[in-house]
């Protein structure tokens, strides 16, 4: 109890100041495979964190730790101020979980799903009533709250799952893959969701990714292969480090174009088709370059590296050509399963 | 979750909304205590839930009672105005309580596999509960389930009487409790689907055919009293009989006719004694349950 108390005052000394999560040389080996290989990170209280990296990189390993589902074979993790070794529980106690597989109980209402975890994560008995018709707001499904859950859609289910999570009101929600295999429109609602929470109710938020498209909500991206973080910023920062905006024009006279774009200080290469212009950003010089080529411009193509661009520029792969695991594969065994 | 900043500067708020749980040995308790009966509240649910259930798990000892119960009366004839069906009915009322705390127990394979065993088993608090919780799930259905059978009795000449039904709830439940505890325990060493109906063929059928609830243990050959003597269900089963025997008005030729009795080793064992082995049975399963239940994820 004393060990409880101590680390909930560090929690408390700190709460402003310290990192919901920080890890350090965090490793988990399985016989001769490395899946996390001494990863080093921290992400700030109210954050949008996200790892990004293809299946098999090691970010369920890794969420897994933090969760303390998976004990590290070496390095040091602090979630929410405690150690996930030396104090599972309480680390269990101010983490939200949202797993890649669905675990709710279909037999039973949205409603009774909540208020069995309320009870299993300690929810005082008088708020488990106001928290569960919070959380179903957050998630706008308060209308199907007494629903049985065997009725609600792939993407409700984990909709009503991020609720869960959210119950116990967690400092640290963490989402492993929240919104593989659901169709875009759901998981542009659940990327709505998890902004509310965020705004809301100012929840640090962890996930996982493959989806690169996804990850550029986040603030900041850790990117993870074969264990390993090999890069980790901002979106922004990260794609500006793998190259600059280009913007691509044809015109009637690429040559008086080149010429007149270079007198303008511009750095213009002549290429397939046309000339390409490195700019520092491509929104904002699309209008001056047009009005500086000095001949009708016919096609203009802005371009800002994408993280697709970073991936392949720190391994050198596709993101989805990954370790011969079959994404595709996986969605469909899900569906089926949801079925 | 700030009340405990050094600064303290801000205004006194009532215990924050956000509060995490206090930690004290009394909540820590407590909470575990409700953990126990949400558990337990969910078995309910989904017990009266699924009213095919309630109705498959009638079906089978309906059969027992009536079509094997004729069939055979005709074979073992009438002693002293005592039959088969009367015989016969405490086994098959044992023998759907059983059922219905195995499936119960075994329910843990499906939590398994669409999810909810994780939901359940990364939550902060201890296992203990939650296999007492659904050990105490599972033994409230079952004996639910036994009591509904209680209405067959007269339909085969069993005369209840308030003490009788006391009884054998209460012996219902222990014997619930038992099976449950098996159950979880044996679930936890599931781990796909598939070899659900497996066990269930392989491990209850036997169990349930080799523990007397069908016929008189006594005068079997060598390796079949054996059998029926390792099976810790025939400890559970003959108190059964015993109890509802004994509030029969049957003649000294019908007693003897149908002997409710365990021997071991020309030993006759008393009522407490067979009680006994069904508790440490059910003891047993449940450390084993729990230790089962903790080696998963």
């Amino acid at each position: 109890m004393t060990d409880v108390e101590a680390g909930k005052l560090q929690v408390g000394a700190s709460a402003n100041s310290s990192p919901a999560v920080d890890v350090k040389g965090l490793t988990k080996r399985y016989g001769d495979l490395t899946a996390v290989d001494g990863i080093d990170f921290s992400v700030g209280q109210g954050e949008v964190f996200a790892f990004l990296g293809p299946n098999g990189a090691g970010k369920s390993t890794t969420i897994k730790m933090l969760c303390t589902l998976a004990h590290p074979t070496s390095g040091r993790a602090m979630v929410a101020g405690f150690d996930v070794g030396s104090d599972a529980k309480s680390v269990r106690r101010h983490i939200g979980l949202v797993f890649q597989e669905q675990t709710l109980d279909d037999q039973l209402t949205a409603e009774e799903n909540l208020r069995f975890h309320a009870v299993l994560y300690g929810v005082p008995h008088g708020q488990v009533e106001s928290r569960i018709a919070r959380v179903m707001e957050l998630v706008a499904l308060s209308d199907r709250r007494k629903d049985l859950v065997s009725t609600y859609s792939g993407g409700m289910a984990r909709r009503l799952e991020i609720a869960r999570g959210m119950l116990h009101t967690p400092k640290i929600l963490f989402l492993d893959e929240p919104t593989v295999g659901l169709d875009p429109q759901t998981r542009a609602l659940i990327w709505e969701d998890i902004q509310r929470l965020r705004i809301e109710e100012g929840v640090t938020i962890f996930l996982t990714t493959h989806y690169m498209d996804e990850a550029e909500y986040a603030e900041r991206i850790a990117i993870i292969d074969y264990g390993r973080i090999i890069a980790l910023d901002t979106p922004d920062v990260l794609k500006a480090s793998v190259g600059t905006d280009t913007v691509a024009i044809e015109t009637s006279d690429d040559e008086a174009a080149l010429v007149a774009l270079q007198r303008a200080g511009y750095t213009v290469e002549r290429t397939e088709g046309g000339l390409t212009a490195f700019v520092a950003d491509e929104e904002a010089a699309v209008g001056p370059i047009v009005a500086a080529a000095g001949v009708p411009v016919r096609t203009v193509r802005a371009h800002r590296p994408t993280l697709d661009d970073v991936f392949l520029h720190y391994t050198g792969r596709e993101i989805r050509e990954q370790h011969g695991e079959a994404i595709p594969m996986m969605a469909r065994a899900r569906g089926a399963r949801r079925s | 979750m700030t009340t405990l900043s050094t600064t303290g500067s801000t205004a006194p708020t009532p215990a924050g909304p956000a509060a995490t749980p206090a930690v004290d040995p009394g909540t820590v308790i407590s909470d575990e205590i409700r953990v126990v009966g949400m558990v337990w509240e969910r078995e309910l649910i989904r017990y009266v839930r699924t009213r095919t259930r309630i109705v498959s798990g009638l079906i089978q000892p309906v059969l027992f009672l009536f079509v094997l119960g004729y069939g055979m009366s005709g074979l073992v004839g009438t002693t002293g105005g005592f039959n088969f069906r009367q015989f016969v009915y405490p086994g098959v009322v044992a023998m759907s309580v059983v059922m219905t705390a195995m499936f119960s127990a075994l329910s843990i394979v499906w939590d398994r596999e669409f999810g909810f065993l994780r939901e359940m088993l990364v939550a902060p608090v201890s296992r203990v509960s939650l296999v007492l919780g659904k050990t105490a799930g599972g033994a409230t259905v079952a004996a639910v389930q036994g009591t509904i059978m209680l209405v067959l009795a007269p339909l085969v000449g069993i005369h209840l009487t308030p003490v009788l039904v006391v009884q054998m709830i209460c012996l219902e439940l222990l014997m619930a409790v038992a099976m449950t505890t098996f159950g979880v325990f044996v679930a936890s060493r599931i781990q796909k689907m598939e070899s659900f109906q497996v066990v269930m063929q392989m491990l209850l059928m036997p169990m349930l055919f080799l523990s007397g609830a069908l016929f008189p243990l006594n005068g079997l050959p060598g390796w079949l009293t054996v059998i029926t003597r390792l099976n810790p269900l025939t400890y559970a089963i003959a108190p059964f009989r015993q109890v509802v025997f004994a509030a029969q008005d049957m003649s000294p030729a019908a007693r003897a006719r149908f002997p409710t009795n365990v021997t071991l080793f020309g030993y006759t064992l008393p009522i407490g004694m067979e009680l006994a082995i069904v508790v440490v049975f059910a003891l047993v399963f449940f450390v084993l349950a729990f230790r089962g239940l903790s080696k998963t994820e």
